[in-house]
């Protein structure tokens, strides 16, 4: 089976003052959360959708979920400590729900509300075939990489450079085996789930993402979302 | 859910707009999965239509012949998966005389509603109709399919009962569906296919004969005809028609033109002829196509005026292929991955 897997573990801390976890934030007529869960539940390549998200904030999600996109395929989960904390907890509930080797995992920030149907669809079909896919898109700007802070140490060539999305795709016992072979120094450091299989070696297929297949972490991220939603050009007008 | 819907916003640009749709249970969603391009897309996409019509329509998404696959019905009464074609019009009253399509109030899309080119379409649950085993790419033709039937039911309706010879005019996609339809209602019919290329017309290999518009005999006559022309041409179709025709026979128009056309209505006078407008089509069409496609001998016809078919992964595809099926014989079908 293949499982849509929201990452909503985090509680927006970078949103400025808001009570509110970002992922709850309303976007159009409806909470940024509601939004990426309707993508995966419409999605013909998705059987079951599992929503990681902070312990106190499992009840209120079940509510918005029963008020606004009610449907038995989709379930809730405590998110963990980190990223990664939140994916094992979802796969953990996958091996003890919906037992099967073949199991994947296409793994989303709750707050990328623009994932299209084609990249879910291309995530799950590229992990089939390689074992494991990130979605990207190419960077547009140079990266100029600086380890102190002030000297440029390297200048990579630009057309080899992407810039990570979300979905990340896996198969759900590989994760698991994966991330428990690392140490804990390691699971600390690695806050990118796919990096964990480039360090072992293991291939990570690409997914040509969306530059519109935005991550809402800012106000101004927010307000750009609902201006894409209301559409650009009738503002304008 | 937010739906990413491609929308013509001026001649050869499109752009990604994005609509948060709102579900409820007389709706199915549906995901496009083949969608075929129609002279009249072509028409708005190229600029072709008057400056105040694009000025009053767009930005529109574009195509109105497609089928896709049900991704969600909360009522369990299409099953995931399961392939269906659109029914482009959406009619929202209902009249016991005037047949949906003809409904100045009907909605149409790629016209006056969106069309789908889009992510997911949110369509009413009485305008689908799942098509069973036909392949999807032929199944994208099923519209075209549709305004040829409603043609001919009208036709049946209307015309006088001699039927020896029918004659069909125009040798594009909308003539080879009308006259392979033809030659399966009428087959005690001679149905004549009159065209401007052989190379075209070489295809209509079940047609009874194939003529050229400059080569048509002195006595040649037909009973009632079909003018599949359109565009700058419908008048010379039309008054040849007129002058082939016997008495009393009935002229099917369904070609469209931007333009009003010269008719010689003299000859029609003279012989009390009867000139039946066709466009669009409604559920019982489609439903009677989706019937008429099963047997695998027509799919196997109208597979052969797929002239190209492309995939389509973002905007600059879908660009290309309107660009490419400007030089296409027959149909550009996209197989559509957006």
């Amino acid at each position: 089976m293949n499982f849509g897997g929201i990452l909503a573990g985090g509680k927006g801390t970078r949103m400025g003052k808001t009570d509110l976890p970002k992922q709850f934030l309303m976007l159009g007529e409806k909470p940024i959360i509601i939004h990426t869960i309707e993508q995966f539940l419409v999605s013909p390549a998705i059987d079951e959708i599992v929503v990681g998200v902070p312990e106190n904030w499992i009840d209120y999600t079940k509510d918005i979920i029963e008020k606004y996109c009610k449907d038995d395929r989709i379930h809730v989960v405590q998110g963990g400590q980190n990223r990664n904390g939140t994916i094992m907890n979802i796969c953990k509930y996958i091996c003890e729900n919906f037992k099967d080797n073949e199991n994947i995992i296409v793994t989303h920030d709750a707050v990328r509300p623009f994932v299209t149907q084609r990249i879910i669809k291309e995530n799950v079909e590229i992990c089939k075939k390689i074992g494991a896919a990130d979605t990207v898109i190419s960077a547009s700007d140079t990266i100029v990489e600086s380890k102190d802070g002030e000297i440029i140490s390297n200048i990579p060539i630009r057309s080899q450079m992407y810039q990570g999305q979300t979905p990340q795709s896996f198969n759900v016992e590989e994760f698991i085996k994966q991330y428990e072979s690392l140490t804990d120094d390691e699971k600390e450091i690695l806050t990118d789930a796919t990096k964990t299989y480039v360090l072992k070696g293991k291939k990570v297929g690409l997914v040509s993402g969306e530059p519109y297949n935005m991550k809402i972490t800012t106000k101004y991220d927010l307000k750009l979302a609902n201006l894409m939603l209301n559409n650009l050009r009738s503002e304008e007008e | 859910m937010i739906n990413e819907i491609v929308k013509l916003v001026s001649p050869k640009n499109l752009e990604t707009f994005f609509q948060d749709e709102q579900y409820n249970d007389d709706l199915v969603v549906v995901r496009p999965t083949y969608l075929s391009i129609c002279a009249a897309d072509q028409r708005y996409y190229q600029g072709k239509r008057k400056k105040e019509i694009l000025d009053k329509k767009l930005p529109l998404a574009l195509i109105h012949e497609a089928v896709g696959q049900v991704i969600y019905d909360k009522t369990g009464e299409y099953k995931r998966g399961e392939k269906v074609v659109m029914i482009p019009n959406t009619p929202i009253e209902k009249d016991d005389v005037i047949r949906e399509n003809y409904l100045r109030s009907s909605k149409f899309r790629s016209s006056s509603a969106d069309g789908f080119m889009q992510s997911a379409v949110y369509i009413r649950r009485d305008r689908i109709i799942p098509i069973g085993n036909i392949e999807e790419a032929i199944g994208s033709l099923l519209e075209l399919c549709s305004v040829s039937v409603n043609a001919i039911e009208t036709f049946i309706q209307k015309s006088h009962k001699r039927k020896n010879v029918i004659g069909v005019w125009g040798c594009g996609s909308v003539g080879y569906i009308t006259t392979l339809l033809l030659t399966k209602c009428f087959p005690e019919s001679k149905i004549v296919i009159v065209g401007t290329r052989m190379e075209k017309l070489s295809y209509f290999s079940f047609a009874d004969d194939m003529k050229m518009i400059t080569e048509l005999e002195p006595n040649f006559r037909i009973d009632h005809a079909f003018e599949c022309v359109g565009g700058v041409k419908s008048a010379d179709a039309i008054n040849q028609i007129i002058d082939y025709i016997n008495p009393e026979g009935t002229i099917s128009l369904l070609g469209v033109s931007e333009e009003p056309v010269d008719i010689n209505t003299r000859m029609v006078l003279e012989k009390g002829l009867q000139l039946i407008g066709n466009s669009r089509s409604g559920y019982s069409d489609f439903k009677k196509s989706v019937e008429l496609l099963q047997d695998k001998q027509m799919q196997a016809y109208l597979s052969n005026i797929i002239s190209e078919e492309l995939e389509i992964n973002n905007i600059n595809d879908i660009n290309e292929a309107f660009d490419k099926d400007v030089n296409n014989e027959f149909k550009t079908v996209m197989k559509w991955n957006l």
